[in-house]
Order: C-alpha cells, then structure tokens, then sequence
C-alpha cells in the first residue's frame, strides 16, 4: 500500500496541470463570452457549406484587454 | 368650429408573412403575384443582398428559430467617419501579415441566425478574412484586408443586410471589469479543483474512522487536506477575509464577517490538529463552503454584468459621427473624438448637436429636453450656443465648437453625477443588517457548547464550538440572499427590467419617496395633437405639408390629423425655424408658430373662435399651431407632450402599493403643474422649473429622511439619479442617465415601474425566505453540536445539503411577471 505515497502526489499533480490549464485559458479570454458559442454549434448542419465555415474552430487570435 | 380627434386608422391587416423576417406584411404593400412579400425596404434589400450572396441558409435558420425577429433596419449610411484617423487610431488595431481588426456594435442581431449570417461575412464580401460575433455584447470582430477593402464598405455592407453598426464605445472601466470577471472566474475554477479533491481524500478519512487505517496513511491525507484547505483560503478565499476586515475597518458589519469568521476558526484549529495528529479536522467543508460562497458569487456578479452589457449598448448606438467642415469648405464625416475646439461643424436638421459649440450660420429650433427637461424648442440663431446632446429640429445649421466631450455641459453634469454617486451611502440589505446579530449569536452560542462540555472534558468542549463556529455560518448568509436576487433580476431582464445592482431591489421593497421627472417619464416627451378648430377640409392638406418637416410639432400635425383620401400635391415655398408656407392642392397655406404666420398675414382680422381657442390653449399651457389659408386665419391645431397612456393608471397603483409620489422636473412650472394636477400629485409635492442641480439638491434633502427612489430619462436627471437611495432610468431616456441608474426600464410606459416594486416586495419575500430556511439548517446543526453528535462527517452531509436546499427554493420562486401582488 506504500504506492499510495507516490500515486497521490502524482494524481494532484494531475489535476493541478488542469487547473493551470483552465487559468491559462481564462487569462486568453475564452470564457468572456458564454453565450454565442452555444449558438454556433447549430450552424455545423449547414446545408451547402462555404469558404470560412468550417476553418475557424479555434480561436486566432484573442481580443484586447490583456 | 370643428373638433378632429384623430389617430391613424389601423389599418395593418396580418395576410401574408415577409420573407424575410416572416412579420405580418401591412395590407397596403402586398404585390399580388410575387412570389416574395416583403414588410419594409429594409427587409426587401436584406433578402436580396443575402440571396445574392448565396447565404439563404439563413432563412432556414431563421424560420427554426424561435425567438422573436425584427424588421432588417438599414439606415443607408456610407459610414465614412470608419476611415476617418481619428477612428483608426482609436479603434483599429493591425495584425501580423498587414491586416487589420476592429470591433463595432451591431444593432438588431436577435437570433441565432443572425451570428450565422454575421459570421459567413468572409465569404459574403471580398477582402474579410475573419468575422466573430459576440452575441450577448452585440459585438463583432473583424479582420479584414485593408487592400482589398475599407472598414467602411464592410460596415455598409452589413447595414445593408439589416444590421446597422456602430464604433464600439465601452464604459472607462471596461478593461478593468473584463479582468475583474477573469480573476472571479480563475478562483471559482481553483475553488472547484481544492474542494473536489480534499473531498476525495476526506472520503478515504471517513473510510478510516469507521474502519481503522495506518497512521501513516492517516497522517499523509490529512497533510495533503491541511495544505488544499490552506490553498483554498489563501487564494480563491481570500476575497471573503479581504471584505471582511475592509468592513471591520468602517465599523459595518457584513455577511463576510461570519463567514470570515468560522473560515478562520476551521483552518486554524485544522492546522492545529493536523500539527498534533489528533482531533477533528473540516478541510473538505472549509474548501466546499469557499466553492459553494464564490458560485453564488460569480453567478450574481454575471447576472448583473448582463444588465450592464444591455445598457452599455444603448450607450454605444447613440450617434456618434459629426460634420465637420473643412479649411477648403468640403464636409466630412468623422469620429467625435475627432472635433476640436474651433473646428466648424454642421447639424443637419434632426441631428443631434456632437458638442457644445455657437451657430454662425442658420437660424433654427433646439430640443434641449435631455439636457434640461424642457419640452418646448428653444430658437437658436448666428451668435447663439447650443449644448452637446441638443437636438436641431428645424434648418440645417453651421456652428463652432466651444468645447468638446468632458468640457461640454453633458460632460459636467456627468461628472456631478459621478460625484452624487460616489457620495451615496450604500444601501445596507437585510443580509449585512443580519450578519452583525447573527455572528454575535453564534459566538455566544460556542462559549454556550464549550462551557457545558467543559465539566466532561475540556480538549470535547474545545472541539465542538469549532465545529460549531464552521458548520453554523455557510450558506444561509452567503448563498441564499445572491441566488435569490440573481433568480429575480433574470426574471426582471426577461420581463424589460435591467437591474444592475440587486441590493437595488431591497431598497426599493422597502418603499420610500418615489420622484418623477415629467418630460420623457410621465410624458411621452414627444409632442402629440391635442385639438384641431377651424375649416376641416385643411386638416388632410396640413398634414401632408407638415409632413415634409422634421420639427416634432410638425411630426405631430402629420401624424395627428387624419390623412387625405387622395394624394395631396405640395409645394414648399419655404419653410423656416418658426413655420412653413407651401401650397397644397393649389391652395396657399402658411403653418407655423403664431408670430411667424401673424407676420404673413394679408388680412390681420383674427375671428372670435379663434382668440377662444388660442386663450384656452395658453391657458392649459400647450403649444398653438396657426394655420392661415390665401393670407387669412383659417385655423388653429394645438399639441402638447401628452401624458402616457399607463400613467394615471400606473401612479395610482404605485400609490396604492404605499408610495409617497413627487414630481419634479425642468420644465415649465405651468406644465409640471398641470400635469401634477392630472395625475392626482398635490401642489407641495411638485416643482418645475428644476436645473439639475436642483434636482441634486432636492433628492439629497429628501433621502436624508427616507429612501428615495428616482424615475428619469435625461442627461438632467443623472445626477438626480445618482444622489437618490435607487436610480431608475426609463425607456429611450440618455446615454448619460443609464449610467447612473440601478435600473433600467426597456419597455416603454409606466406599467413596468408598478412591476418593479412589486416583484422588489416578492424578491425581499423570496431573500427572507431562504434566510429562514437556512436558519432552520444552521439550528440543527447548534444543536447537534451542542449534543456533541457533530463531527466533520455530518458538517459535509448538512452544508451541501442546505445549499441545495437554497438553489431550488430560489428558482422556483415567481419574482417578476407573476400578476398582482398577493
């Protein structure tokens, strides 16, 4: 049961990296705003498809205020 | 003598829908044969703009979706000021590889296919590479290629498609809030990841206190939870210790004190125990507490922050463009960040006046009703100052710019205002009056715990008023009161009532002086028909002149008197500040103010009606129109600023719900007066006349022996709004008084402030309620402590416990739009 002493730390450490993850990713300002992606998902039954639709899952770049 | 009281038939008759934002289409613009029908210009341009770009997806969208659409409302403006320095330094930032990106607010996006349709833009129109809207802000994001195309072509182009944009103009603060918003957010996420995980090593805890566990193991979770625990508290927690002792120091107790108080008693004996190796230890409920606290937290500070956002984009679809005339006599649209002191600019009849600046070219009318609540126009000719924010009603005119944005008299009534707010006393909620009581009774009753315990055994007695301290404060003062106030201001939002801030809501429960500010808040503040004597056949003729005219009386001659059968042919010989002369059908006809028709009389006999009609007129304190036919007096229309329909109506129930009403306004004494008298208000408890200041003056004396809440619409109410205990600013009112109000009516008419209070009273129901509740939890919980039954097992099972408890005793709670007061 010993292990217990280093699978521990390591599951914190596991979760720690997440929530350095979700900080990161709030300090970019991909949580400012909550409701229009809920919008966008809709738009992925497109019927015909254009040039730009699909491209921009990500986001390239962030808005000011950092 | 004849009397017309007319309105314009309603003749909009539901046949078929508009293609394009499937509204009833009026009766009298249906095609017979088209395939397509459409409501309006606007709609017809949409469609065919968005056809053309091969988007129709987005009528699919659209008829999916359910929410409510408007009309496409294209203004038909080039937006040159886009291009204008001034606004590509203020607004435009460049990007790696050359291009460019702005943001601009979007009027009119509603649905989800409108963010769709917004968003294809790059495929739309050459030369813009990427499009982001943000629904809620009612922003996009754009980048562009400035090779390909100007910011204001795209800007066009989306007018075209229904969206009229405009620069996007943000509060000071707004930098400031955004990162306020992230670090909230930040903490919730560290709160949520400490809280989980010492409640899964608390688990293995309980597992070894029933079962028994190596000391070694035993000792090793309760490490790892002590350090969690002090994670928690140091970061995510600290706000609750930081307010606390910030309302130690002003001597006012809040709901943070308690709850500063058991988070520091838990850590404290926590780290103690873990120290010694013995003893309870409540990490998982400290670090659940801090989680549980900064939800309740975080999902107010949003609710209210939607608000704002509503009100911050009115502020930012007022105009805000001038003309300015260059050295070499061209006219140029730019940026008002870009006047200067000197420059020369022109106000199209209409338009809003862009800064305070002297008329050297044209004689004219000025509405100043924003800035001083006066109804009527006030002349302005060569060598007169207007203010910023005025509005030019009758001829074009050239003027110099006397001081710009903060120097101009809007700028020093907003800093009043900015001054009367910060000099308001918070209002203290039911919570903050509680939190003093309810910490000294929690405090008595550990030393209660400790000494009856002390006789058995003193290390047991120690132990229990701690684990009664931290158990007893949680969620009865620190998540009961912000979820109920955040289910009522979501219900208010929906119902068009912004409530920025919810301790608002309590004041107003609470009742007190209500003050209205006439023009705009009683009144429409747009001048209506009131009376039409004399020859009948003119009505039809006056309407269609008048209806060439941008000056409101004219508005309300064209609109009020009954229109013609048959077109009416109309000449304008000239039209000038104070009237117009046209001929109508081949008759002559002059309209205007009396001086400017008396002086253009041919015949200057003024027949017995009509010295009747105008007495009576004068008399009631309403405007008279003459209308003179081949140079004789012929008739007489008179408007004034007409009651709302809801007021009488909606003051009566305010009064009958227990409110002391006042009105007080800048206009006219005579006209607050009558009005006063309309609706019921007793002479002593009205004034006219009032500069904003006056109104400053007035609402500060009165909120010295009472809560005071005041109903505004101008930039002349701000500072009345800021000084009173609850600002309240009404539909379509000023940039300047949405910033100082606490609420903000988005439907139009008095009904909405009767449901204001109302919903107020059942949320302060609502808050006690759950008060109550939480209290009837915490008893258990002293009395299990008192027994000696409470260990930390039992403090992890009652706190989410009553927390859920709170959550769903808030959303099911009718607020707003539940129909009268029980």
């Amino acid at each position: 049961m010993s292990v217990i002493f280093i699978i521990l730390p390591i599951a914190l450490a596991l979760g720690a990296i997440a929530v350095v993850a979700f900080i990161l990713a709030v300090r970019r300002g991909q949580f400012d705003d909550l409701d229009t992606p809920p919008m966008r998902i809709v738009f992925d039954d497109e019927a015909h498809p254009r040039a730009g639709g699909s491209q921009r899952r990500d986001r390239p770049h962030e808005p000011q205020g950092q | 003598m004849t009397t017309i009281s007319a309105r314009i038939p309603a003749s909009l008759v539901a046949a078929a829908p508009c293609a394009h934002c499937a509204l009833p289409v009026p009766a009298g613009l249906i095609e017979a044969g088209a395939a397509q029908q459409f409501c309006c210009n606007g709609c017809r341009t949409a469609y065919a703009v968005i056809r053309s770009c091969g988007l129709d997806h987005f009528h699919d969208l659209a008829r999916a979706d359910p929410t409510p659409r408007a009309p496409a409302r294209s203004t038909g403006r080039n937006y040159a000021e886009l291009d204008d320095p001034a606004f590509r330094d203020l607004h435009i930032r460049p990007l790696p590889g050359g291009l460019l990106s702005a943001r601009l607010t979007v009027e009119n996006i509603h649905c989800a296919a409108c963010v769709w349709l917004l968003e294809r833009l790059p495929a739309a129109l050459g030369g813009v590479t990427e499009a982001r809207v943000d629904f809620r802000r009612a922003r996009i994001e754009l980048v562009w290629d400035p090779a390909a195309v100007h910011l204001s072509q795209i800007a066009s182009f989306i007018d075209r498609l229904g969206y009229p944009v405009h620069p996007v103009r943000e509060r000071a603060d707004a930098d400031h809030q955004r990162r306020q918003d992230r670090a909230a957010l930040v903490r919730l996420g560290v709160a949520a990841a400490l809280a989980m995980n010492t409640m899964l090593i608390a688990f293995a805890l309980y597992g070894g206190a029933l079962h028994g566990m190596e000391p070694r193991f035993e000792a090793l979770f309760r490490v790892l939870s002590a350090l969690m625990g002090v994670a928690s508290l140091a970061w995510p927690g600290r706000v609750f210790f930081r307010s606390a002792i910030a309302s130690l120091r002003v001597r006012a107790l809040h709901m943070d004190v308690p709850i500063a108080l058991a988070l520091g008693v838990g850590l404290g004996s926590g780290l103690i125990n873990t120290i010694r190796g013995t003893g309870d230890v409540y990490f998982e409920t400290l670090c659940t507490l801090v989680f549980l606290l900064l939800v309740g937290r975080w999902v107010q500070s949003r609710q209210q922050r939607r608000a704002a956002d509503a009100v911050e984009l009115l502020f930012s679809i007022t105009p805000s463009a001038a003309q300015r005339r260059e050295p070499g006599g061209a006219v140029r649209t730019v940026p008002i960040e870009a006047l200067r002191v000197g420059d020369i600019i022109e106000v199209r009849a209409g338009d809003s006046v862009p800064a305070d600046a002297r008329v050297i070219e044209g004689a004219t009318q000025v509405n100043n009703a924003l800035l001083t609540g006066e109804s009527r126009p006030v002349n302005a000719s060569a060598g007169d100052s207007i203010c910023a924010g005025s509005v030019n009603l009758g001829a074009p005119i050239a003027a110099e710019v006397l001081a710009t944005g903060e120097a101009t008299r809007a700028g020093r009534l907003m800093r009043l205002v900015e001054e009367s707010s910060a000099r308001r006393a918070p209002i203290v909620t039911s919570a903050d009056r509680l939190a003093g009581r309810f910490s000294a009774a929690v405090l008595a009753l550990a030393a209660i715990t400790a000494a009856l315990w002390w006789s058995t055994s003193p290390g047991r007695a120690v132990q229990l008023a701690v684990a009664l301290l931290i158990v007893t404060c949680p969620c009865a003062l620190g998540l009961a009161t912000p979820l109920a106030i955040v289910a009522a201001v979501g219900r208010a939002a929906r119902h068009g009532i912004l409530i920025k801030g919810g301790a608002a809501l309590e004041a107003i429960a609470r009742r007190g002086t209500l003050v209205l500010d006439k023009t705009g808040t009683l009144t429409t503040g747009r001048m209506t028909l009131h009376d039409f004597a004399g020859d009948p056949s003119l009505a039809p003729l006056a309407a269609a002149v008048e209806e060439r005219c941008v000056h409101p009386v004219a508005r309300a001659l064209a609109q009020g008197l009954p229109p013609s059968a048959q077109a009416v042919e109309v000449n304008l010989v000239h039209s000038l500040g104070g009237g117009v002369e046209a001929t109508a059908n081949g008759r002559h006809l002059l309209i205007g103010s009396l001086r400017f028709v008396r002086e253009r009389l041919t015949d200057p006999a003024e027949p017995d009606w009509f010295t009747r009609a105008l007495d009576e007129a004068l008399n009631a304190a309403r405007t008279p129109v003459a209308i003179a036919e081949d140079g004789r007096l012929a008739a007489l229309a008179t408007v004034d600023d007409a009651l709302r329909d809801d007021a009488r109506a909606s003051i009566d129930a305010l009064r009958a719900l227990g409110w002391s009403i006042r009105v007080l306004s800048g206009d006219h004494p005579e006209i607050v007066r009558r009005v006063a008298e309309s609706l019921g208000v007793p002479d002593a408890q009205q004034e006219g006349g009032a500069t904003p200041e006056r109104k400053q003056e007035v609402i500060e004396a009165l909120a010295r022996s009472g809560p005071v809440v005041m109903v505004g619409d101008g930039v002349n109410d701000a500072a009345a709004l800021g000084a009173a205990t609850v600002g309240v600013a009404v539909h379509a009112g000023a940039e300047a008084s949405l910033d100082a109000a606490d609420v903000h009516l988005s439907r139009p008419g008095l009904a909405p402030l009767v449901e204001l209070s109302r919903g107020s009273t059942r949320t302060l129901r609502v808050i006690r309620r759950n008060l109550a509740v939480s209290l009837g939890y915490n008893a258990i919980a002293v009395a299990l402590a008192m027994a000696g039954l409470l260990n930390p097992i039992v403090a992890a099972v009652i706190m989410p416990i009553s927390g859920l408890t709170v959550v769903l005793l808030s959303c099911r709670s009718r607020t707003f739009g539940a129909g009268p007061c029980r």
